[in-house]
């Protein structure tokens, strides 16, 4: 168990670049783009996020996790979120164990 | 409107924390790992777990760690590998109108991806409440420091948890968060655009950037699709 200084300070210098991340969002005033186009982007923040954080993982990898991505995206379809991930984590698993 | 009771909320919140929470411990423990490697002790990557909470960047700044640490170039690396949480955090709090003051300050810093994502899964579908947040916020920050503490005292035990898939289990769980909005208006032209932009930058150049491309792209998409009704 140790702390040694230097590290201290980069940790609290990673942190403080997170904390400014998260709180930005504070700086947006309450009643900015309410209605009408810019409401509508601030309404798709959540799928342009992490449509963005997982499609170059299924679209620019090898065909075994673009597969593995097909087959979630049918469970995800139908299936509650437990079996979808089983049937993701497997499908990548025996995919790529497949293609050696 | 009768205010939703408040262990109902909290419970709920604490049974959504479940599947990520069991999906983070793998990333955890080799997370834990690579800092034992990089000679991180235990207890700086418990602190770093707890103060900097943010998978994608520790994994980054840990990839090039060095002794004595170049906390500036840290700081920077996790700047730009974070700058997502921009537009998480304008996005959610929107949906933060039953927070005080004090509950949105305390529930920001805990905003990792997968507190953020199933945050707004759920405002889709019914008020976010800070009893809800907390309750799947607390655990899942929790099990995060602890299973990063752990792995660095397993060390190389779990060597590639891509062999197991386990990488695939947040793939599975943000596709199924990202399908709960198909039927919101825009969704497709969203979908379309954030996937192209984001796959293209990715393969010219990979890194955070493609992250802000696919989000600029997909909200232009929604805006730029958006019918102006007789709202």
């Amino acid at each position: 168990m140790s702390l040694s200084p230097d590290a201290l300070i980069a940790i609290a210098a990673m942190a403080i670049a997170t904390l400014a991340t998260r709180l930005a969002g504070l700086f947006v005033p309450a009643n900015f783009a309410r209605t009408g186009r810019l409401a509508a982007a601030f309404a798709a923040m959540p799928v342009a996020v992490l449509t963005a954080l997982i499609a170059p993982a299924i679209l620019a990898s090898a065909w075994t996790d673009a597969a593995a991505g097909a087959v979630t995206i049918l469970a995800a379809w139908r299936l509650p979120l437990p079996a979808v991930v089983a049937i993701g984590a497997a499908a990548a698993a025996g995919l790529r164990a497949l293609a050696g | 409107m009768p205010s939703p009771d408040l262990r109902t909320e909290f419970r709920a919140g604490f049974l959504t924390a479940v599947a990520p929470c069991l999906g983070v411990i793998p990333f955890a423990l080799l997370l834990g790992a690579l800092a034992a490697e990089k000679g991180v002790s235990t207890a700086e990557t418990a602190l770093m777990s707890a103060w900097v909470f943010a998978g994608s960047a520790q994994f980054a700044a840990l990839d090039t760690w060095k002794h004595p640490a170049p906390w500036l170039a840290l700081g920077l690396l996790v700047l730009v590998v974070n700058l997502r949480h921009v537009f998480m955090s304008a996005s959610v709090l929107r949906r933060m109108e039953r927070f005080s003051p004090i509950q949105r300050l305390l529930a920001l810093p805990l905003l990792a991806d997968e507190i953020w994502a199933f945050s707004e899964a759920r405002a889709a579908r019914q008020p976010l409440t800070p009893a809800f947040f907390f309750g799947l916020a607390v655990p899942f920050y929790l099990t995060w420091i602890l299973s990063c503490a752990v792995g660095t005292l397993l060390g190389a035990l779990l060597r590639d948890p891509r062999a197991y898939g386990f990488d695939f289990a947040f793939i599975a769980i943000f596709v199924f968060l990202i399908l709960g909005f198909r039927h919101k208006g825009g969704f497709v032209a969203t979908l379309v655009a954030s996937a192209a932009a984001a796959t293209v930058v990715h393969v010219v150049w990979p890194g955070p950037a493609s992250i802000i491309a696919g989000t600029l792209a997909g909200i232009l998409a929604a805006a730029a699709t958006h019918a102006e009704d007789a709202a």
